[in-house]
């Protein structure tokens, strides 16, 4: 392949290594798996605020959920039992949040910032104290962890030119989870967009009085939201934990519920544009550790530059360079009811 | 004035002479925390080791943020611990604020240097056991890349890399050596899903050892290699029985000794910078039974006659702290 016209551009190292398949069926694949948790927590989020409950605290669910899904999963030997428990876990935050933000109109920014400092002390010490390995569990392994699926015809359509490699290469060989996540994308699209509960969810979190005025309770819409999120969440960590790697360790999070959060406002709170935003994120985190010394026109681009990249554009949009990102007009506030 | 020097003197003679009474030692654990599997645990096992061999007792603590750090080594000395043991590179400037002014309390500083009287700093040649690890790496190699996952990107870790792609390269001289690192914040400590798929993307590009000398985030390049039937390299501590098997080696860092060493040498040791090298037996390759099948009798002969050779001083691996550059990147 002639690679001069890339090295107008780039390093002869990244051209050669960019000229090859199998590279980007690499980052390609690797996009899918690290965008799962930040589509899920993006998802949680962008429902929560929809119904007007601000979430910083996703990630602190996610670590939680991540935690128990690793521990349960590991004392059961069943990564099942073990994700229903990290669910259950995220839920127990995410009521927390409810009571704190919907029922004593406590300020939402507050309670989420609160619950990611719980989180990331109550996993450390409770791990230590079950484990007694320095905070983290014990390896995984065997049916403790997320099997990997072969979509069906995988094999046989290896060999497929062009077919193949994105087939069996890059869509097939994840675990359930991801398939899941991607799944959820519609179906919160659905529910939002397509149906009663979703109409009314929308419209607490622009105008409560209006949902209130209606006869339909602002409180349990609002919890109703913070439950999806606090599910959503479960799943997120139960992947991150078990599925990603394979076991739990101390602040394993690395700030994806901060990307997440970034997603759903680069998205505007839509569903499908969020699907965009995390695959785009998760191709910015796989093309980086991939090429890690890219350069561009002989200036040498650090990968820190490129992890950067997330947080830069969330800034730019917010800044309204790419286009308004307006958040639903009550996110943030407490609904009080007029006497 | 001169009337009372004397018993200024007497005064502070009885508190120098009350203190050494019970003179414990202390030692201070770095952010990653007592058990860490690796560098920190190492320390509290070679505490401990003086413990049971010398039935003495000793203060520990574990700081939990960066602004601790002095503090909690200035209460150390305030309470009249002596050595006081400071684990971790990013002590360095700790120690320059706090020793000075505790001019009869001796520290010791693990992994940095500080050029002050009373501080002895404990610094390790990492680059020579990377180079082994390397030269092992090459030899195992089927495909003639390897590949190595640093942590943060410090000079500390550079030098591993550079120790290991120059031990890599003189098994093989066209060996390809993939260097990466997770980050650049100290979250690239704790962060194993990426260091796994920094990994996987490595063996995409024909690695099939890696060397992960990354904290936390190793145990997920560790796993990927596991699951990809690949093999890897541990570090610090001896990490070959977390995936036997698949853990060719791990690179050994003896923090242990230098924590035992400390405390048992007292408040009168020797101070100035001890560097514990493979002639002082502070690093080397772990060899076990978890690994015995994956390390035959020919490997084994060549990295121990290089080791020989660089006690000899024939072999001369470059450190990468030295000059910032490493000859063979």
């Amino acid at each position: 392949m002639d690679l001069s016209f890339c090295q107008v551009f780039f390093d002869a190292q990244t051209c050669l290594q960019g000229a090859r398949p199998e590279t980007w069926v690499t980052v390609f694949s690797s996009t899918l798996r690290l965008a799962t948790p930040l589509l899920l927590a993006c998802l949680a989020g962008l429902i929560s605020e929809r119904a007007g409950v601000f979430d910083i605290g996703l990630e602190g669910k996610m670590l939680l959920a991540a935690f128990i899904a690793a521990a349960i999963s590991f004392v059961t030997g069943n990564v099942w039992i073990g994700v229903v428990a990290a669910i259950g876990a995220s839920l127990v935050l995410a009521m927390l949040h409810g009571v704190a933000s919907i029922t004593f109109r406590g300020n939402q920014l507050i309670s989420g910032v609160a619950l990611n400092f719980l989180a990331a002390g109550i996993t450390v010490v409770v791990a230590q104290n079950w484990f007694r390995q320095g905070g983290r569990t014990p390896s995984l392994s065997g049916d403790a962890r997320m099997a990997r699926l072969d979509l069906p015809f995988a094999e046989a359509l290896r060999d497929v030119p062009l077919l193949g490699p994105i087939y069996s290469g890059v869509l097939s060989g994840h675990a359930l989870m991801v398939y899941l996540a991607f799944a959820c994308v519609p179906l919160t699209w659905y529910l939002l967009f397509r149906t009663r509960f979703g109409l009314r969810l929308r419209a607490v979190g622009e105008n409560p009085a209006a949902v209130d005025t209606a006869g339909v309770s602002v409180t349990a819409l609002r919890f109703g939201a913070v439950a999806i999120c606090g599910v959503l969440c479960g799943l997120a960590g139960a992947y991150l934990a078990t599925g990603l790697s394979a076991g739990f360790v101390r602040d394993m999070t690395a700030g994806r519920g901060f990307i997440a959060l970034a997603a759903m406002i680069f998205a505007k709170w839509r569903p499908y544009p969020a699907m965009g935003a995390v695959l785009l994120f998760a191709f910015m985190e796989a093309a980086a550790n991939t090429f890690q010394s890219l350069q561009v026109f002989g200036v040498a681009i650090p990968v820190q530059a490129m992890q950067a990249l997330p947080y830069i554009l969330t800034v730019v949009i917010l800044a309204g360079f790419v286009g308004k990102a307006i958040p639903p007009r009550a996110g943030g506030q407490a609904y009080v009811k007029e006497h | 004035m001169t009337v009372f020097q004397p018993y200024i003197s007497a005064a502070s003679a009885l508190a120098l002479s009350a203190s050494l009474a019970h003179a414990d030692p202390a030692l201070m654990f770095d952010l990653g925390g007592k058990f860490d599997k690796s560098f920190n645990e190492a320390a509290f096992n070679g505490a401990e080791r003086w413990r049971e061999a010398t039935g003495g007792t000793y203060r520990d603590i574990e700081i939990s943020s960066e602004a601790q750090r002095v503090q909690f080594a200035r209460r150390l000395a305030e309470a009249g611990s002596n050595p006081v043991v400071v684990m971790g590179f990013a002590n360095a400037p700790t120690l320059e604020e706090v020793a000075p002014e505790f001019p009869d309390t001796t520290f010791v500083l693990i992994d940095a240097v500080v050029d002050l009287p009373n501080v002895r700093s404990v610094v390790f040649a990492e680059e020579q056991g990377s180079y082994l690890v390397g030269m092992l790496a090459a030899m195992a190699s089927e495909t003639g890349t390897v590949s190595f996952v640093g942590g943060m990107e410090i000079p500390l870790i550079t030098a591993f890399a550079c120790g290991f792609a120059q031990g890599a390269k003189a098994v093989n001289p066209d060996i390809n050596v993939i260097v990466n690192y997770t980050g650049s914040t100290p979250s690239a400590w704790n962060d194993p899903v990426r260091g796994g798929e920094i990994a996987r993307a490595q063996f995409s590009q024909g690695s099939d050892i890696v060397f992960a000398a990354a904290g936390g985030t190793g145990l997920g390049v560790l796993q990927a290699a596991e699951d990809a039937g690949l093999k890897s390299i541990g570090v610090d501590s001896n990490q070959n029985h977390l995936h036997p098997g698949s853990v060719l080696t791990s690179m050994l860092k003896l923090v242990d000794q230098a924590v035992f060493d400390a405390f048992t040498d007292g408040p009168d040791m020797e101070t100035g910078v001890v560097t514990l090298d493979l002639a002082a037996g502070g690093v080397g390759y772990a060899l076990d039974e978890h690994n015995a099948d994956l390390i035959t009798e020919q490997m084994q002969e060549a990295v121990e006659s290089a080791k020989a050779a660089i006690i000899a001083g024939e072999i001369v691996v470059h450190d990468y702290r030295t000059d910032s550059t490493c000859p063979v990147f």
